[in-house]
């Protein structure tokens, strides 16, 4: 049970007075993007059922077997795992206040990030080329959509990693460069575990 | 926040978890161990049938999955004081329900499909 104390403003509104000191959480704003990211989460669920659903809808075109190439997915796979453990340095050399540090794994994330971009748009403007663009079939649609939309994120993350670096340099380690960091670091972590479905869903299965 | 009430941690914001080099490295050798095996799985066709093969990759992609939320993710019991899992579990609920309830639905209307006029055409040529 909490005691409080309650005392009345000069206009009569009431004034409550916490004597646990039990006040509110200062700060939900990791909770808060944690519940975003869950929703972004619904929005990857969605565009996955239309995807399963569609899968085989080639309308007479090619179907994932023909068109994907397994050792280019391989390759972003490990760019993007290895770009997790890089923003996880990041986090270390911030737990130590390392501005450095930090920045340079910041900028190596970001580079790999990148290098996943130029990779997904190389196999993109393939694919279009070899007529199996998103118009082609419902399958290469649900495709665009699925893979397109984790692309769009990755782009996002990148851009806010290098607005992200301006700051730190700028500011230093402080409450709320610290906050963004580490809302930075959910995104990026959650985009590695959406591309984990997208691999074995839409490629792995897809070749199969 | 107790464990951030020493002063030099004052540049820290509440609620960040304490992580540790310890944690991202044992993701990180589990992720790419639980990575190369299903496509090592379906490049070698290791395994007999298709069907198999789709089985095992995707208990693969729920191990990792998991490993990214333990190892990189944070998440924990009491993290938030619990409505960091809690979020995460009523997230997974709706998203089983969405992704099995569509493919069952539109699987079902699928094989109950009036026959295209093609088709019926076709049918007829083969009486």
């Amino acid at each position: 049970m909490s005691e409080s104390i309650a005392l009345n403003h000069a206009d009569g509104s009431p004034v409550f007075l916490d004597t646990e000191g039990k006040h509110h959480p200062e700060n939900g704003t990791l909770l808060g993007f944690w519940i975003y990211l869950l929703s972004d989460l619904m929005v990857f669920g969605s565009l996955f059922a239309t995807f399963g659903v569609l899968a085989h809808a080639y309308a007479a075109g090619p179907s994932g077997g023909d068109l994907f190439d397994l050792r280019l997915i391989a390759a972003n796979t490990a760019i993007l795992l290895l770009s997790s453990i890089t923003y996880g340095f990041a986090m270390l050399a911030m737990l130590k206040r390392n501005v450095r540090a930090t920045i340079g794994w910041l900028l190596v994330t970001g580079m790999l990030g990148l290098a996943f971009l130029a990779i997904e748009v190389y196999e993109f403007h393939h694919l279009v080329h070899l007529g199996a663009g998103p118009q082609r079939s419902a399958f290469l649609s649900a495709f665009f959509a699925l893979v397109g939309t984790h692309g769009l994120h990755v782009l996002f993350g990148v851009v806010w990693l290098v607005v992200l670096c301006v700051q730190v340099g700028k500011w230093g380690l402080n409450r709320t460069t610290t906050r963004r960091i580490a809302c930075l670091s959910m995104f990026w972590h959650f985009l590695d575990v959406v591309w984990i479905g997208v691999f074995t869903f839409v490629y792995l299965m897809g070749v199969l | 926040m107790s464990d951030h009430t020493s002063h030099d941690q004052d540049f820290l914001e509440d609620g960040i978890p304490h992580v540790s080099a310890k944690e991202y490295l044992a993701g990180f050798a589990l992720s790419v161990v639980l990575t190369a095996i299903p496509f090592w799985l379906v490049m070698a066709k290791v395994l007999p049938t298709p069907a198999i093969t789709t089985l095992a990759i995707l208990a693969f992609a729920m191990a990792q999955v998991v490993v990214h939320m333990v190892c990189f993710l944070h998440m924990n019991p009491k993290s938030e004081g619990g409505w960091n899992l809690l979020a995460l579990i009523f997230t997974a609920v709706l998203l089983v329900i969405v992704l099995i309830g569509t493919l069952w639905v539109m699987h079902h209307m699928n094989s109950n499909m009036m026959p295209a006029t093609h088709d019926m055409q076709r049918m007829q040529d083969m009486q």
